[in-house]
């Protein structure tokens, strides 16, 4: 019935599409200029189109890497290469994913507890909430090294550093959604539940709970994405624990771009796997509770 | 006063009347006239006192604590349980009191937010000086604050602000916003494209962009060139994102009537749209101004002339020099703040008509 | 803006039809609409949701394109009319600029068709009075009451002095009260500016008590099943709803209503 032109993939894969051919197209404007200097520097003329093209996608520190020499950077550092191995971007992630999971539970689980707090007590509510949202315009990130190095001083080590800056960060979008979330049901439905005189017990677990779903997800999605962040981050400055962020921090010492981007990537592959795994949770749960498929 | 607040009470009370006795072989007299007071506050069952009686008891208590941090012991502990728990009363009473309406001054409702926030403080402060915590994990306030207001390190932070905020950080983040804003209106026009740039707008702004700091300090240099690029990049997709959500936000019904109108593109767009995006696009700024703040210091871990509060702060955790690292931080938290608020009193302005602001219904 | 004389059509509509596609299947909303609405005349049109009688104001608007048949506002296709300004349009919601305050949001229309700053200023003070909100000039539009509002969009769509005023159910959310209050100031405002009106609602009462012509729409698909030209006299105090008169017209009204709906009768 409906036209493919007018479908959403089409139209993202066309944006996608124009996005790689910019890519390509900004790899070989970007490295151009080297690669002509190396012509220079040898005496070598400089060859036909597909000989330079080549050349400049063979370059080992190339400016702007092109797509496919960042996919194979990714296949050979993972599937090219022993799980185990130091060299493996899989291993890597694997670090920096479960950093930044464990974060991501305590954080959330954190932040249910105080938004629970925040409901339900008017002090809680006045003198919690403001500093919870100035906590945030702290560029808590910048103090990733310094609680990492202090946590390490008093003897915490491994995972759990990394892991509570994740929690730092995720924690927020969880309090002020459910915040709101706790609070969305309506004055009526208030009203109804008073005329049952539930107790404030029951008032949130058959109503400002369910009510709250949607909030719940909406900001854990945001929550995982930062606390991805945050275990990165932390890692530039744990860098004995290994992870994502300390592969960028070497690749960018050694000036390898095309190891870098394929970090990059990978995080962004796993930032959609972590999203979208939160949206496969909600849709899960929204339909047990019967709600429409947005 | 509910069994809570009785609960509080009695406890403070005790701790109070606890750290007078611990602290008489040592006749303190501070801590001791504190801790009587404190104790005289259980009269409370037989005659009601006002919540400003646990203000002031807190208060007097926390003198009592910091000009007592010299001598930990029984007297100091039971001290500084007494004025944690008379705050908590003060706060919780006050916080009813202003939310029954039964309290009624100007500016009342700083009051429990700054009390919790001194409170803490002060809490800091005892804990980490009292138990001799080590501090590489976490300096105290006084530290800080004297790190803080030493004439070189006045300096050298403001060169460092100048550096980061003033040159790196605004610049991008002007950058940053405007593009999001101005691609958004091109991309608003074309109904193909909107479909197309959404939902890869939407992925990028969960994405860790911060990553590209070490090629943008590549391809930039070290100097301030590069923190923009970054903060440009972060900066971006929420404002474009949020933009369009708002330029699609306005009613239906409202574009109709435009329509009757015979009203031009940029007649609907001024008129209509822009400022019915308005609210959204204020979100955007917010969630940037602290994103900007943070991509501009992380991008210095990757490479920064010797200048710079991301360079300050990681050589200060490479020497262990924790005092300066937690200047910067503060300053860098005020920063944020300050940013926030402003933004905030612009959107207050901007979009006084919202029902989030005006505090009506909808 | 050539003014229409009394007794030449200012709507003119033959065999009007109009078919969305949606994802169900086509949905027939108007077919084989005939329609006359002659200058100065009140046009009321009521029928069950579902019978078209918004549409057909949207399709004189030219907010919908038909899909059959022809229709032409001032002897004009609609989008010439609309991009003459011919026509007010007032929507179910007052869709007011919360951004503005009321003499601004007034001033909307006036803007975007480029009156200059002196005549915006005469006509907002004329219309406003018009609806009876002099003075109420500097409020913002969630200052002021439902019907307060409602007043201010027709203030809007009356401020450029179209000849033509579409009504799609202005009246629909609010209460009888300021209803019947605002029905007996329109019918004012109707006599003072000598306005062609095209009114939708699914009120009977509303239906008789304002208009000259009375049209009856039924759903699926949306048609025309009866034309009632109104014999009430043109001044109509609120208690003309209880006379045998205005009675009998509602009878015939609802009597064209369920005739519609015969078999129809499970939607």
């Amino acid at each position: 019935m409906s036209d493919i032109r007018e479908s959403k993939a089409f139209a993202v894969a066309t944006v996608l599409a124009v996005l790689l051919v910019v890519w390509y197209l900004a790899s070989i404007l970007l490295n151009l200029q080297p690669q002509l200097d190396t012509y220079a520097r040898t005496a070598a003329p400089v060859p036909p189109l597909p000989q330079l093209l080549a050349d400049l996608w063979s370059q080992a520190k190339p400016i702007l890497p092109a797509p496919h020499q960042i996919v194979g950077e990714m296949w050979n550092a993972t599937i090219g290469q022993d799980i185990a191995s130091k060299r493996s971007l899989l291993q890597a992630a694997g670090i920096t994913l479960a950093g930044t999971v464990l974060g991501f539970i305590i954080g959330t689980v954190l932040g249910l507890l105080l938004a629970v707090y925040i409901v339900h007590n008017e002090a809680a509510n006045r003198s919690l909430m403001p500093w919870i949202i100035a906590s945030q315009t702290i560029p808590i990130l910048a103090i990733a090294p310094m609680l990492v190095v202090g946590f390490n001083a008093i003897g915490l080590t491994g995972i759990l550093p990394k892991a509570l800056i994740s929690t730092y960060l995720s924690f927020f979008p969880v309090v002020v959604g459910m915040v709101k979330g706790f609070r969305s049901p309506d004055q009526m439905q208030l009203d109804l539940m008073r005329s049952y005189s539930a107790s404030r017990g029951t008032v949130f677990w058959r109503l400002r709970l369910p009510a709250s779903m949607p909030f719940l997800f909406a900001s854990m999605k945001v929550g995982v994405a930062i606390a991805l962040i945050g275990a990165l981050v932390a890692e530039l400055t744990y860098t004995s624990g290994g992870g994502l962020g300390v592969r960028l921090l070497t690749g960018s010492y050694n000036g390898q771009t095309v190891v870098m981007w394929a970090v990059l990537v990978i995080a962004a592959v796993l930032a959609a796997i972590l999203v979208a795994s939160v949206g496969l949770a909600e849709r899960l749960v929204l339909r047990n509770m019967g709600a429409q498929p947005a | 006063m509910t069994l809570w607040q009785r609960t509080l009470a009695i406890i403070a009370g005790l701790s109070a009347l606890a750290a007078a006795i611990a602290v008489l072989p040592q006749l303190q007299s501070l801590t001791f006239a504190a801790g009587l007071l404190g104790a005289l506050s259980l009269a409370r069952f037989v005659t009601p006192l006002s919540f400003w009686v646990d203000g002031a008891l807190a208060v007097l208590a926390a003198v009592a604590v910091l000009t007592g941090l010299d001598q930990p012991g029984p007297p100091l502990w039971s001290m500084l349980i007494a004025m944690w728990l008379f705050a908590w009363l003060f706060i919780d009473r006050l916080a009813n009191a202003v939310a029954s309406g039964r309290l009624r001054l100007p500016g009342v409702g700083l009051i429990v937010p700054v009390a919790f926030g001194v409170t803490l403080l002060v809490l800091w402060e005892a804990v980490v000086q009292g138990f001799n915590i080590n501090h590489v994990f976490l300096p105290p306030p006084s530290a800080i604050w004297v790190k803080l207001s030493a004439p070189d390190s006045i300096a050298l932070l403001w060169k460092d602000f100048q550096q980061t905020f003033l040159k790196g950080v605004l610049s991008g983040f002007a950058l940053g916003t405007l593009a999001g804003l101005v691609v958004a209106i091109l991309v608003d026009r074309s109904p193909f494209l909107k479909r197309g740039i959404l939902p890869v707008g939407n992925f990028a702004s969960a994405l860790p962009i911060v990553g590209i700091a070490p090629i943008m300090v590549m391809w930039f240099g070290y100097d301030w060139q590069s923190k923009a690029a970054v903060i440009l990049c972060v900066t971006f997709f929420p404002m474009l994102i949020n933009t369009l959500a708002g330029l699609n936000s306005a009613g239906r019904m409202e574009g109709d009537m435009l329509r009757t109108y015979a009203a031009s593109y940029w007649q609907s767009l001024f008129k209509l749209r822009l400022p019915a995006a308005m609210p959204f696009i204020f979100n955007a700024l917010k969630i940037n101004s602290t994103l900007a703040l943070i991509a501009g210091i992380v991008a210095e871990f990757f490479g920064s002339p010797i200048v710079g509060m991301g360079f300050r702060i990681s050589t200060g955790v490479g020497r262990l020099d924790v005092e300066m690292v937690w200047a910067e931080v503060a300053i860098a938290a005020v920063a944020g703040s300050a940013s926030y608020g402003l933004i905030a009193l612009a959107e207050r302005a901007v979009t006084f008509w919202h029902p989030s602001v005006r505090g009506g219904r909808a | 803006m050539a003014r229409g004389q009394i007794g030449t059509n200012v709507v003119e509509a033959k065999g009007l039809g109009l078919t969305f596609a949606t994802n169900d299947g086509d949905v027939v909303a108007l077919s084989d609409v005939d329609l006359d609405i002659a200058a100065g005349e009140f046009v009321s049109f009521i029928g069950p949701s579902g019978c078209g009688k918004t549409t057909l104001l949207r399709v004189i608007a030219d907010l919908e394109r038909p899909t059959t048949g022809s229709i032409t506002i001032n002897g004009m296709s609609p989008e010439e009319a609309r991009k003459s300004r011919a026509y007010g349009y007032v929507f179910q919601a007052p869709a007011l600029f919360p951004w503005r305050t009321i003499e601004r949001n007034v001033a909307l229309p006036l803007e975007i068709m480029g009156y200059p700053e002196a005549e915006r200023r005469a006509r907002i003070a004329r219309t406003l009075e018009l609806v009876n909100l002099a003075g109420f000039e500097r409020k913002f539009p969630w200052q002021l009451s439902g019907g307060m509002q409602q007043r201010a969009s027709i203030a809007r769509a009356l401020a450029f002095d179209a000849d033509l005023l579409l009504m799609d159910e202005p009246f629909g959310a609010l209460d009888e009260i300021v209803r019947d209050h605002l029905n007996s100031e329109l019918l004012k405002l109707f006599a003072r500016t000598k306005k062609t009106i095209a009114f939708v609602t699914h009120s009977i009462p509303e239906a008789v008590y304002l208009s000259t012509k009375i049209v009856v729409m039924s759903p699926r698909p949306g048609r025309v099943t009866d034309v009632i030209h109104s014999t009430l006299p043109a001044e109509r105090p609120l208690e003309i709803r209880e006379t045998p008169e205005f009675l009998a017209i509602a009878h015939r009204v609802r009597q064209g209503l369920h005739a519609g709906h015969s078999y129809e009768e499970t939607v």
